[in-house]
């Protein structure tokens, strides 16, 4: 059942989720269809988490949904539904434009190494030895390498190289050069195997979709209900508390981010010493800023791609990505064959960002530095679609202020945390017994297929547990 | 249970993780990750379907023993004797 508020929920359940991420949804629905009773709980008046979409003057716009590998196809068939598969469609067109270089491509292995062999002049061994390296890569590899370490090795000073391979995937999981080439090279290979996709019908379909099977399967979804504290007594986890309800549970999952978890949630008393001093080594990654731009109704705009990534900055560096002033942004462009039926036009620019910059503003500063912003993106687009500006009838932005706002994140990260957070994620129930996290950890268990799969993963863990009770 | 049902089990299991697996020419003693689409997420799915089936319980460590049909096979008998 889906209740809008937390009295629709039961006294007690195998397992609460905490927040309706795509990674909080996706081990709800696995546990439920393992048997398991399970309780659903999101802050927010919609599902979703960070994969989420707003309503404005007619325009839906999408967060986050900018682009995934294919392997979402498998994993939505395997641990979702038919329908949400099938609804998965490629992007073809992505568009890169930088002093450096201007290419279209479908951003696979096979499209890439013609781009690099033709435009870049590199040899074809050199080509394949990177991406049978990258390919062979797994998290639990050595880490020492760094990703331009890792550049440097084959593609020896060719920045315009490194920037072609870094770019996408700093705006995909906020990671930069310096980040362990292992969590590069698994996300590129992802991307390299078939190319871009997205979701036909945009994230509120999706997300549509997922409730749906939930409720299908037995879960208890409650929405505008959010936990105050996670129980723990002697040690392990006996519930939440919600308001004034206490809801006993054999395990808690939380797909709030990792730091909020332990803090805010559970509280540091919970924890032994040793697994605090840990924790204290994590990083929460960057955030994001971003530009929505709706078209008026009856106006058109060209095709001009569906994923732009652009830059007016001479050399790439991920110093220059997360600045405030930043150069560098993407256009995710939305036309009516996003959401057939609804036939509007809508432009979503991404560029990365720092929490700290945006929360040092006073109000008045901060307004201006959003109009700022609004300004040098629309400037940036109309070199794309001149004339651009008198087709729009709706603009706003949104900072790492914003997604603070809306996901509680530590520093309203987007990205989760470094590497480090990977293995306190994964071993937090050794701390606290019946406590789970699943959410943005590690980079790479980050973006919509991370995401998704680290869902699963961290289910089987709770299901573990439940059964060796 | 009997060799040849664990055997059965596991191909049943593989079966519906992906229904156009062809499991006719499998080769038991090859790794099944070089014959079928299978991948990490998969091999996890094998493991929770074999927990909840037989309430078995596969700590990480020992997934590569899982790696061909015969060293599943193996590794489940001892396992599931009772079963």
């Amino acid at each position: 059942m889906l209740h809008k508020s937390i009295t629709g929920a039961g006294d007690r359940y195998n397992v609460v989720v905490i927040g309706s991420g795509l990674g909080g949804l996706t081990t709800a629905n696995r546990l439920a269809r393992s048997g398991h009773s399970v309780l659903l709980l999101e802050h927010h008046h919609q599902l979703g988490g960070l994969a989420t979409w707003f309503k404005r003057k007619g325009h839906i716009f999408d967060v986050s949904l900018h682009g995934f590998p294919h392997g979402m196809v498998k994993t939505c068939r395997k641990y979702w539904n038919r329908e949400i598969m099938e609804s998965i469609v490629q992007l073809k067109n992505i568009v890169f434009d930088n002093p450096q270089f201007s290419l279209t491509t479908t951003f696979d292995r096979n499209d890439f190494t013609g781009i690099l062999i033709n435009k870049f002049k590199i040899s074809q061994e050199t080509i394949d030895n990177f991406f049978n390296t990258v390919a062979a890569m797994n998290f639990y590899d050595d880490q020492s390498m760094s990703t331009r370490e890792l550049f440097e090795t084959f593609f020896p000073g060719r920045d315009d190289v490194h920037r072609l391979l870094m770019e996408p995937i700093t705006y995909a999981n906020g990671s930069t050069l310096e980040d362990p080439a292992i969590t590069y090279g698994i996300v590129f290979s992802n991307f390299m195997n078939k190319g871009v996709f997205t979701f036909k019908g945009g994230t509120d379909h999706l997300i549509g979709m997922m409730a749906d099977e939930l409720v299908k399967n037995g879960v208890t979804i409650c929405k505008s209900s959010r936990v105050d504290r996670i129980v723990t007594e002697a040690g392990r986890v006996r519930g939440v508390q919600v308001g004034d309800r206490f809801i006993e549970a054999d395990s808690v999952v939380s797909n709030s981010g990792i730091l909020n978890t332990i803090y805010d949630l559970a509280g540091k008393d919970a924890f032994p010493a040793e697994f605090l001093d840990k924790v204290k080594t994590v990083r929460v990654n960057t955030s994001s800023c971003q530009v929505y731009i709706g078209i008026k109704k009856d106006a058109a705009i060209d095709d001009i791609g569906d994923l732009l990534f652009v830059s007016t900055s001479e050399k790439f560096s991920s110093d220059e990505l997360l600045d405030m002033h930043t150069r560098s942004r993407t256009f995710s462009l939305y036309y009516p064959k996003t959401r057939p039926g609804h036939n509007r036009y809508t432009v979503v620019a991404s560029m990365n960002g720092r929490f700290d910059d945006w929360d040092r503003l006073d109000e008045s500063e901060y307004e201006t530095e959003k109009q700022a912003m609004i300004e040098r993106t629309l400037v940036h687009l109309e070199d794309y679609i001149p004339g651009v500006r008198q087709k729009i009838d709706w603009l706003e932005a949104a900072t790492p202020k914003t997604i603070h706002r809306y996901t509680l994140h530590t520093k309203g990260t987007s990205f989760g945390t470094k590497f480090e957070g990977l293995d306190i994620s994964r071993s937090i129930f050794k701390a606290v017994p019946g406590l789970f996290h699943v959410g943005s950890v590690g980079i790479i268990m980050s973006g919509w297929l991370g995401a998704i799969n680290y869902g699963v993963i961290v289910a089987n863990d709770v299901d573990g547990y439940i059964r060796g009770m | 249970m009997t060799i040849d049902e664990i055997k059965n089990v596991v191909l049943e299991i593989i079966q519906d993780i992906d229904d156009e697996a062809d499991l006719e020419n499998l080769n038991s003693g090859e790794a099944l990750r070089d014959q079928l689409d299978l991948d990490s997420m998969d091999f996890l799915d094998i493991v929770m379907e074999l927990r909840k089936r037989y309430q078995i319980q596969i700590p990480e460590a020992d997934y590569p023993q899982l790696a061909t049909l015969d060293s599943c096979v193996n590794y489940l008998t001892p396992r599931l004797k009772a079963a």
